[in-house]
Order: C-alpha cells, then structure tokens, then sequence
C-alpha cells in the first residue's frame, strides 16, 4: 500500500462527480519521511487526500482542482500534469473544482507554489492510476504484466496488439491492490505528451464566451443583493444612520448593522450599514441616498505626506540590523567614493478586474457559499467566525477568479455575504464597487529606503548598509508589528546576493494605520527597487557599464545561504538544501538578457536601456527596458526582454504569459501606481485616479527568455516577474535623462 | 415600457429608466459574460455593442436603449466563432478572463469599422479597455491576426 495514495470511494465527493464502477484514487502531499515519522494512528489521521482523480466507464477522466484559478493557468498546468502522467487524452479530462476542504492539505493559491508544491504528487498520482489500468488489463488478458502498456487512454498488450480503453478498464483497475509507490514508475521527460509543451487552458473557450463563472457572476434562487456603507477611514464607528430616503428606491428591502470590526483586522469584515435591495442597481442606489455618520478612530491622524518624511526620517538613523558581515564603518573609512540614496515607494491597491463577491446562504445552522477566493479554507474559518458555527461547516464553492493578485486571500467580504444572509434569512449577494476594492483594501505596503554604498579606488563595491522602513503585514493580523517579518526581509532585503566585503541590513519600525497585505510579489517590488537602483547608481559612479558591473560585483559562482550573517533566511519556506540560491543561476539569466536584448548594442548606439535582476519566489529573473521620452515627456516601453530560470518548465506558454504580463503590471507600478490618505480617507476611487497601465502605456513588445533548468525543482512563475520592472525602467530613465529619481510612481516626475 | 432586443430576441423591461443596462443584463438576463469593473466607464469590462457598435454598458441607462439592437458576448457569434474570439483562442489571450468579453467585443467593434486597423488605431480604440493581468500583448497580436495581417505564427 502506497504512503501517498490511497483508493477513495464515490462518498467522499460532496457531488456526483463519478458514477458508480470508477477507478478513484486520492493522492496526497504529506512528505514521506513525516509518514515515517508518525505512529500509525497519526498516519491514519493525517490521511486525508488532496487531490483526486477518477476515471468513469465512459472512459471520461475527471480531476478535481484543488487550485484557485485567477490567470496563471494553473486550473490546468496541476491537472495537465496528472493526466500526462495518466496517459491520458487531454480531450477526455473534466476538471471539477474542489470545495474548500483540509483533506485537500493547503488549497491557499498564493505565493507563486502550486506547481512546486504539487508537481511531483500530480505525477504519482497519475503514474499509479496508469499502473493499475495495466495491472488490470494484463489480468483480463492473463498476460505478463510487462508486456501492457498503456498509451493515449488506452492500455496495449505489444505482442498481440489488443487494446482496451480505460473506460472499459475503469472498474477493473478499481478492484486492482494499490501499488506501492516505491514501485511506480514515473515517466521520463522524452515520454511526456503535455508538460514542457503544454495544453489550452481548459476555461479558454468559456473566456471568448461570456460563460466563464465568476464570483461577481454567481445567481442563486431567491438571491438578494447587498451593498455595504463603510465607515471611510478604518477603525471608525458608526455614529448614527438614516435609511428614510432610502426606502423611496425602487426594488429597497432593508438595512442592516454589521458590527465594526476590531483591530487586529485579520480577515474580519470591516463592518457598516447594508442596504439589501432586489438587484445590485436598486442596492447602490439605496445606498446612495443612505446618510450615516462616522466617528473617524485614531486613523484620522494618517497623512500620506507627513507618513512619508518620517518613513524617510526613520530610514536616516541606525535601526535593527537584520543582516551584517564584515565591518560596515572599517569599509566605509577606507573608501575612494561613497554614494548615499534614499528611495520611496507608495501604497499600492490590488485593484483586480473583479472586485471582490460573493453569494452565501445562511440555511439551518450551516452556511454555502459561492466565491472568487484564493483560499476556501480560509473563507471556511472566517466565515464560521462571523456567524459562530464550525468551519467543517461552510462549504465554499470556488468560481474563478477575476483576478486576484493576493486581494483575495482575504475572505472579508465572503463573511459580509454570509452575517448578512443569517440576518435577512436569504440568500445574499456581496458585490463590491470599485470605489470601495480601491478604499478598502488590504495595500501593498509603502516603503523607504536608505543606502550608502563604498567604492574603492577600482570602482568594486567594499561596504554597502541599507534600511528599510515600511508597515509590515503583520499589524493587520496583531495589530502591533511594527517591523518586518523574517518572510518580508528574506524578500530581496537579507538575499542581496552581491559579494560585499562589508554588508548590513536593518530594518526601522513604522505603524500602520490601515490594513496591509500582500500583493503580487509582496516586499520583492520596493525592495528590488531599491537595490537594483542603488547598484545601477554605484555602477555610474564607477563609470562602468551597469550589466558588466552587476556581474562583477555578484562575484564567483557560489551558494548563499547567509548563515552567520542572518539570524533567518526564510527561502520562501523551502529548505536552501532543495532550493539554493545559486549565483551561477543568476549570472546565467543576466548574461542571456543581456544578450538577447542587444543590451551591448543598445548602450553604444546609446539607447535608454535600464536592466535589473533579482531572485523571489525561487526563480531567477534578469530583464532589460528599453524606453523613449517624447519631447513632452511622455515614456513609452518599446522593449521589454526577461530571462528567466524557473527550473523545469512545465507549462511554457502559461509561464511566458505571466512574465509578460508581470511586465505590464510591474511597469504600472513604475509608471502609475499610488495610493494615497488625507485624514485617514483613502483619496483614490477608482481607475480615473488609481491609474493602472493600459495598452497606451504598457510595453509594447515584452519577450521571454526561458532559460530551462531540468536539473532543478520547478519554482515560481506568477509573481518573479514583477519585481526587476520598476528598477529596470528608472534605471533606463537614467540612461535616458541623466536624472536619477527615487520614488515610485515616475508619474509624479518631470521627465524633460 | 421599453423594447429592446437582446442578441436577436425582443424583450420588454418596465423597471427604472435609469438603471444602466448592464445590470438589466446581468440581473435580469442572467447574461454575465458582460462584467462590472468600475461603473464610470473608465475600463471597458461591461463592453456590449448597441446598434452595432461598442458601448459601456455601465453607464449606458435602460432609457436610451429603447428600440435598440443590443448585442452581448453571449451573442457575438452562435458558438465562438467570431474571427476575433478564434484570434484570442488560437493566442491564448486570456489570463484570468475576465476583462476579455469587454476586449472582444471592443475590437470587434473596431474590426467592423476599420477590416485592418494600424497598431495606432488598434491601440486607440483598446486603450479604454483595462486588463489587469496585462494581456495587451496578446490582444494586439490577436487583433491583428482576426484582421488578416498576421499569420497565427505567435512571436
């Protein structure tokens, strides 16, 4: 009997997904030496499965996703790689998406791991399916067992050349013992029919239709619409309310409280008056005419601009040091030239298409819900918390996702769909505007950095000290941090990977006054963009190419590990023994960029070309911006090149669209991105002041580079892409300019 | 009362004149192919054609579109067969979809108007169009395929 997959019966499946006579066979991730590590009754315990597949008579295969499909494909890469491993015919494989459900182990679709965390049990689970489709044909047959094979959904016997489907086979291999997974044989790359190649994605067609289901698309019978007031500056009460007007708009049932939430904020719902109505129109209007009034809360203090000065001031004085090595101000004494910067990043929204929605019904102590949700668990805890019943009983249904970029890890608004529906008895539809997406979310975090960098006489780099100031994320969750997380500075603050003699990393307190989160490649984005700025400044200053000098100053090929230098690195939670931080990888992305984007050409015909590379999310990325200034300075990204290593690609279209659009969504946070408060009221609405790039100022051309590394473990492709765009561009803006600006948005500059 | 017609079949709505059609489409319909993504106008999400051509259905009120021919995503072609969304398919436009009903339907629009668009004027009529995952890449090169410039080849 395998330690990872077990056979499962058509009752776990809360649907009819299977009809009777299926092989189904649930895999799960525990690794194995933590099998062997625990007594048999953990084992037992512990033995939820993850992931299912089953094959039904009809020779359909059906696997169950257990991913949050927001865009980077991975509905279909995970189940892609099953039925690779199946031998199966793609055309034949249903996805049925999983409910939120620990047996799953951790569904959170978050921090660009899915295929890292999933590949190799994907593999084994379709590999063992294969294997008893065999087993059973070669029974039904009485031939030996090594002369089946099985192939494009079927099993053949290679001496006779007779065949039988795996429909036919299904309820025959059911019955099969379960091999053990010592003996299951995976496939070798030469073999793979889809991964390295890839498929469509199983909602394409859905997508250039109209039917795709998204959370805000979700209509159940008897379905009333809310639409939530909220007290503008967080932390605030409501002081008193009129619905008089309200009740003369058309299609207005009721208003309801919902209790303010309580710092920390954690995934509570924020709390408010809603007006529930008999369709999203007749509840935005209600809420129009709704007059509450707010007491502010001690957040009223929150300026951007006085928050900012003393971020800043913050970062100009000795704080906490997270990382040193050598001897800062011996380096510092002996040098030819010191360079000293100090850069700022603003608080970002998430702002996904879709803004966050979610149906509930409230029926009988227990809850259902239908939401766009990077983690159901999550909304199952959550949830539960907001109406006081037990997890196991919220059943959260995951629609795809509008987008997401780590807005919808946070279940708030699910739990406002379903306090509500406990209170109206309905079912209840929670559909946010924009306005309140962009006034209400969970920001990417504001930022300021301080460095001071040594030069000796050949230019090299000697001593280098950094800070960084920002409100972590954990004060949404205790309310009281004040500085970075060993997840935040192991995010391109501790893993500067230059070989420096002297190094040190601090980091300051800030306090934060409205709810930070996490956003598409977290604390990589202002702190890439602070060390790749400030190596490009250093390269100037030594009058070097910026590419040359980038490489010079990573050093010889070695591994990182920072020890005695850091008191934690976390590596993304992976052990560095499985995924080290290799700096020949790194030195081998920068050089295919460099090349491909004629980065050396560019420079001597002197072209604005601005480069950046950086590692997160385990992968390596290196890329080059090329940009034009008009004479009323207005910038244009013609080019964009990116080499990545990423290890094994599985899904090599799905990982190039998410490097091109990283550079889309990383050159509007360059370009465009700022969120800003007065009084504590966020001052942005909506996309006419909340700017994201657009087809007129996004790149042109973004080209990927994969650089396969079939040696490795596959690692991040969703979110690494982001983090060399806003270095890459002001370091070309320099080029370009000779003007080195050190705040984000470069819409706030003058250009010429 | 109002007439309209909705992907070829007539209907009557007797609810409020201001309310935009996009919900008309959506609540009542259940036609969700057409998206909310900001409610002013400002992103392209909720892009439907009225007479034939493209308008934000989001700020486009019931009242004005008495008499008129409404064509939804769910309506640009009986099975998807329109030559933008074979275009859009064959490049693997779409990330998280969900911005791209409004895209289709836009550079059908533009396809109608101009058979084969500069990457000017195909950047004019798509710039009103936001996608958050970034897939304007992909939406030029797929526009320029449905138009005959382009073979399928991808970049």
């Amino acid at each position: 009997m395998s330690d990872r997959i077990q056979l499962a019966s058509r009752r776990d499946f809360l649907t009819a997904v299977f009809s009777a006579g299926s092989l189904i066979l649930g895999a799960r991730l525990v690794p194995a030496e933590q099998i062997t590590a625990a007594s048999d009754d953990v084992k037992k315990a512990t033995w939820s499965p993850n992931i299912w597949i089953g094959i039904n008579s009809d020779g359909s295969v059906v696997i169950v996703s257990h991913r949050s499909e927001m865009g980077t494909g991975i509905r279909t890469s995970l189940p892609m790689v099953l039925a690779d491993e199946l031998e199966a015919d793609w055309t034949r494989v249903r996805l049925q998406q999983a409910i939120g459900s620990d047996k799953y182990g951790s569904q959170d679709t978050d921090g660009s791991c899915s295929i890292r965390d999933f590949y190799e049990t994907m593999r084994e689970a379709g590999a063992t399916a294969r294997a008893m489709l065999v087993n059973a044909a070669a029974g039904q047959w009485s031939v030996p067992l090594d002369e089946c094979f099985a192939r494009n959904h079927e099993v053949v016997h290679k001496n006779s050349g007779r065949k039988a489907g795996y429909g036919q086979l299904a309820s025959a291999a059911a019955k099969q013992p379960l091999p053990h997974n010592s003996t299951i044989q995976l496939k070798k790359p030469s073999e793979f029919r889809y991964i390295g190649k890839g498929v469509p994605g199983y909602d394409l067609k859905n997508m250039c239709t109209g039917h795709a289901v998204y959370g805000f698309d979700v209509q159940v019978p008897g379905m009333v619409y809310a639409s939530i007031e909220r007290a503008p500056v967080i932390g605030g009460t409501l002081k008193s309310f009129d619905d008089s007007q309200v009740k003369a708009v058309k299609g207005f049932q009721q208003t309801i409280v919902i209790e303010q939430a309580k710092p920390p904020y954690g995934f509570q719902p924020l709390g408010g008056v809603a007006v529930i109505a008999d369709n999203t129109w007749a509840a935005a209007e209600g809420r129009k005419k709704l007059k509450a009034e707010w007491e502010s809360g001690p957040n009223a203090i929150f300026q951007t601009a006085t928050y900012k000065r003393d971020l800043i001031e913050t970062a100009s004085k000795p704080q906490k040091v997270v990382r040193k090595s050598g001897d800062i101000d011996q380096g510092f004494k002996g040098a030819a030239k010191v360079v000293e910067a100090t850069y700022y990043t603003p608080l970002l929204a998430h702002a996904p298409m879709e803004p966050p929605a979610a149906v509930a019904v409230w029926r009988d102590g227990k809850v259902e819900t239908w939401t766009a949700t990077q983690s159901p668990q999550d909304v199952q805890k959550t949830v539960a918390q907001a109406v006081g019943i037990k997890p196991e009983d919220v059943i959260c249904h995951v629609t795809l996702l509008g987008g997401a970029f780590g807005r919808k890890s946070k279940p708030d608004y699910v739990a406002e769909a379903a306090i509500l529906s406990k209170k109206v008895g309905k079912p209840v539809k929670i559909a946010w505007t924009r306005e309140e997406d962009i006034r209400f979310d969970y920001y990417h975090s504001t930022s300021a950095m301080y460095f001071k960098g040594a030069l000796d006489a050949s230019g090299k780099p000697v001593a280098w000290l950094q800070r960084s100031v920002f409100p972590p994320i954990g004060s949404t969750f205790d309310g009281k941090s004040e500085y970075g997380d060993d997840g935040e500075m192991s995010m391109g603050w501790i893993d500067v990977p230059f070989e420096i003699p002297n190094f040190r990393a601090e980091n300051g307190p800030a306090k934060a006054h409205v709810r930070i989160g996490w956003l598409r490649s977290v604390a990589n984005v202002y702190h890439a963009f602070g060390v790749q700025s400030f190596i490009d400044e250093l390269a100037h200053a030594a009058g070097q190419d910026p590419v040359e000098y980038w490489l010079a100053s990573l050093g010889p090929a070695r591994t990182l590990d920072f020890k005695g230098q850091a008191e934690k690195w976390s590596n993304y939670g992976k052990p560095p023994a499985q995924y080290p931080y290799e700096t020949a990888r790194l030195r081998r992305v920068v050089e295919v960029v460099a090349d491909r984007s004629g980065w050396a050409n560019k420079r001597s015909s002197k072209r604005a070309v601005g480069f950046a590379a950086h590692r997160s999310f385990l992968s390596y990325v290196a890329t080059v911006v090329e940009i034009d200034i008009d004479a009323n300075g207005k910038i244009r990204i013609p080019r964009v090149d990116i080499a990545v290593d990423c290890g094994p690609v599985i899904n090599p279209d799905r990982v190039k669209s998410q490097f091109e659009g990283a550079s889309v969504f990383g050159s509007g946070i360059a370009l465009l991105g700022e969120i800003t408060a007065a009084d504590g009221r966020i001052e942005q609405g909506n996309f006419n002041n909340y700017l994201v790039s657009r087809m007129n100022d996004a790149p042109l051309e973004t080209h990927v580079h994969l650089v396969p590394n079939q040696d490795a473990l596959p690692t991040g492709a969703g979110e690494p892409g982001v983090p060399p765009m806003s270095p890459a561009i002001y370091n070309a803006v320099f080029a370009a300019t000779g003007k080195r600006f050190r705040e984000l948005p470069l819409k706030k500059q003058k250009l010429v | 009362m109002i007439q309209l017609k909705v992907n070829g079949a007539t209907r009557q709505y007797d609810g409020e004149g201001e309310m935009p059609l996009l919900w008309y489409l959506r609540d009542q319909l259940q036609l969700t192919g057409s998206k909310f993504g900001c409610g002013m106008g400002l992103c392209g999400a909720c892009t439907v054609h009225v007479n034939g051509e493209a308008a934000r259905s989001c700020l486009t009120p019931m009242s004005a579109v008495a008499g008129k021919e409404i064509t939804t995503i769910e309506g640009l072609s009986a099975n998807g067969e329109h030559p933008v969304q074979k275009a859009w398919e064959h490049v693997q436009v779409p990330q998280c979809g969900y911005c791209q009903s409004g895209q289709i339907m836009q550079a059908a629009a533009l396809l109608k108007e101009k058979p084969k668009p500069t990457d000017h004027e195909i950047e004019l009529a798509m710039s009103g169009n936001i996608c958050r995952c970034g897939t304007y890449q992909r939406i030029r090169q797929a526009i320029k395929i449905a138009s005959g410039q382009k073979t399928g080849v991808t970049a």
